[in-house]
């Protein structure tokens, strides 16, 4: 993935809301790159600045300091005109849908292709184009009031997609709608994704969007970037509290306090990956040690197709037993970090 | 009723018409713009600016505080200058054109404020001009909020055209005024005021249905 070019590249972002003298720092000193063709997902509690941060990149909100660079270009540096042609390759898809809804579909769909100035005839024959990938060609004469918010969601993933853009920013896209529709949804945003070569940025508060789809994530925390990087690595090593939270917690299902049996015990996480998944490690630790660990917590899940886990164990009292216990899951290339009580 | 009062009525009916469509037109005429550069100019908004908005803001003020009566009256030199006489139909039409600009300047203002600022979010995500948005997704939006609001405020001028039909002359509220107060002819009185009820009544109605018929939301 690295070895394609870098569609935005932030450094040092910095953003502050003054609201009748009163200052509020919503992003601060946040770097990261995206490249050409990932799926990067921003996630992070309501209110991090996740929101903030994605308007940032098609200037819907200026910075205070930092550069943002769009195919190695300053956006800061764009003219308004040029600003808006730069848009127009940038699209954007919304919690609330955002759509025209005095207009059929099809006139909605249309839109961008006008502010294009492509002509009319061109104009139509796109839009239905649009419609069909999205599966609504049928619907083009509805107006949106008319169709569920899946359908709006997907009119608005053909009007964001009519203009040929690089990138798709979609900021809470799947919020607002069901478990079943998000799943659709993001189908449909993945195989655009890998049929148009697009890449797109969600958005998203809930980890189990990051989990289907994300290449990429980045963990926003108080406006503070806390971690970015490869999905499956932040998965099986999350480094930062936040991370651990998010990862383990999943969609807010909270999963046991560690109820450690003996106070002041050593409590560890180990986090495995796809092969040693499917391994009954912690029946083999019995067997092959004769040293036994107290599960706290076990979280699986599937991350793009491999399983990935989670798990919180109270290691024996025995300093002596703890480190036979440690150096076993070392040797089963398990990664090991302390919970601080 | 005798069958002289009876044409004059039904001429009054439609001087009123006349004077209410004409007004109204005019009115929006110049009302529809300022409207516009009340709602583009205001804080947060695609052409912010505080002086533009602040005296034109004010303006509409002033002219809507000062009484219709007053307008009348101190319009009478203007529409002379205009129409060429201060008495009549069109005489009218001139004080009642100007006195509802600002009462559909600020209507049109509220129905741009409905629009919900995710709409221009979109359109400026989408690399739209300011101008753009503002006619090609501001206001298409608000057609049917904008339909609605021009009820209230033709209901609104036939209501005033009645009143300068009495001081110029012209209309219901002439006749109303010359048969029903200075020669005390009840039925012509309640006759006319009926009528304008009614006419109130319809113009409103219509209005609203026509509104409801074309909002898809
Ligand atoms: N226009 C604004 N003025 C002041 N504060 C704002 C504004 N927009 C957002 N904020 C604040 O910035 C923080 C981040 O907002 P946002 O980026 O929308 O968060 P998220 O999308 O992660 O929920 C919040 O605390 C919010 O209250
Ligand atoms: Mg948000």
């Amino acid at each position: 993935m690295s070895d394609q070019r870098k569609v935005f590249e932030l450094k040092n972002i910095r953003k502050v809301y003054r609201n009748e003298g009163r200052e509020f720092i919503a992003l601060d000193d946040v770097s990261l790159d995206i490249h050409e063709g990932e799926i990067y997902g921003i996630i992070g509690m309501s209110g991090a600045g996740k929101s903030t941060l994605v308007r940032t990149l098609n200037r819907l909100e200026e910075i205070e300091s930092g550069q943002i660079q769009y195919f190695g270009q300053d956006l800061a540096s764009l003219k308004p005109s040029e600003l808006r042609k730069v848009r127009r390759s940038i699209s954007m898809i919304f919690q609330s849908f955002n759509l025209l809804m005095q207009k059929t579909v099809i006139d909605n769909v249309m839109i961008p292709l006008k502010i294009a100035k492509v002509p009319r005839k061109e104009r139509k024959k796109t839009a239905e184009e649009m419609l069909k990938i999205v599966g609504l060609e049928d619907k083009k004469k509805s107006f949106p009031s008319q169709l569920s918010g899946g359908q709006r969601q997907r009119v608005a993933i053909a009007r964001a997609l009519a203009a040929n853009p690089k990138v798709l920013l979609c900021d809470e896209a799947t919020s607002a709608l069901d478990p079943k529709i998000t799943e659709e949804i993001l189908e449909l945003l993945q195989e655009i994704n890998r049929t148009r070569k697009l890449t797109i940025i969600i958005i998203t508060h809930e980890m189990s969007v990051v989990e289907k789809i994300c290449d990429k994530v980045a963990i926003i925390d108080k406006g503070k970037l806390a971690e970015a990087g490869d999905v499956k690595e932040i998965f099986t090593n999350p480094k930062t509290e936040v991370a651990r939270n998010l990862v383990l917690k999943g969609d807010g299902k909270d999963i046991n306090p560690y109820d450690a049996s003996n106070p002041g015990s050593r409590i560890v996480r180990i986090a495995f990956d796809g092969l040693s998944a499917n391994e009954p490690f912690i029946s083999n630790l019995v067997e092959d040690t004769g040293r036994k660990v107290n599960i706290l917590s076990a979280n699986t899940k599937s991350v793009g197709g491999i399983g990935f886990g989670q798990m919180v164990v109270e290691l024996p009292r025995e300093r002596e037993d703890q480190q036979v216990v440690l150096d076993y899951f070392k040797s089963k290339g398990l990664s090991v970090t302390e919970v601080s009580a | 009723m005798d069958a002289y009062l009876k044409a004059a009525i039904i001429q009054g009916i439609f001087e009123t018409l006349q004077m209410t469509f004409v007004s109204s037109f005019f009115a929006y005429v110049l009302g529809l713009p300022v409207g516009i550069i009340l709602y583009v100019t205001a804080k947060g908004h695609l052409f912010e600016n505080k002086a533009v908005n602040l005296f034109v803001g004010t303006i509409v003020n002033l002219l809507r505080s000062l009484p219709f009566l007053i307008l009348l009256v101190v319009m009478v030199p203007v529409t002379r200058f205009i129409v060429g006489s201060s008495i009549g139909t069109w005489a009218s039409i001139v004080p009642l054109s100007v006195g509802a600009v600002p009462i559909i300047a600020r209507m049109v203002e509220s129905s741009l404020n409905e629009v919900p600022s995710g709409i221009i979010e979109a359109a400026t995500s989408m690399g739209a001009s300011p101008l753009f948005i503002v006619f090609r997704f501001i206001l298409p939006e608000a057609v049917p909020s904008l339909i609605f609001g021009a009820a209230i405020n033709i209901a609104t001028i036939l209501g005033f055209s009645a009143m300068a039909g009495a001081i110029g002359g012209g209309g219901l509220g002439a006749i109303a005024l010359q048969y029903g107060y200075y020669r005390f002819d009840k039925v012509v009185l309640w006759t006319t005021v009926a009528i304008l009820v009614v006419m109130v009544m319809v113009i409103q109605e219509s209005g609203s249905i026509l509104s409801k018929k074309i909002r898809k939301t």
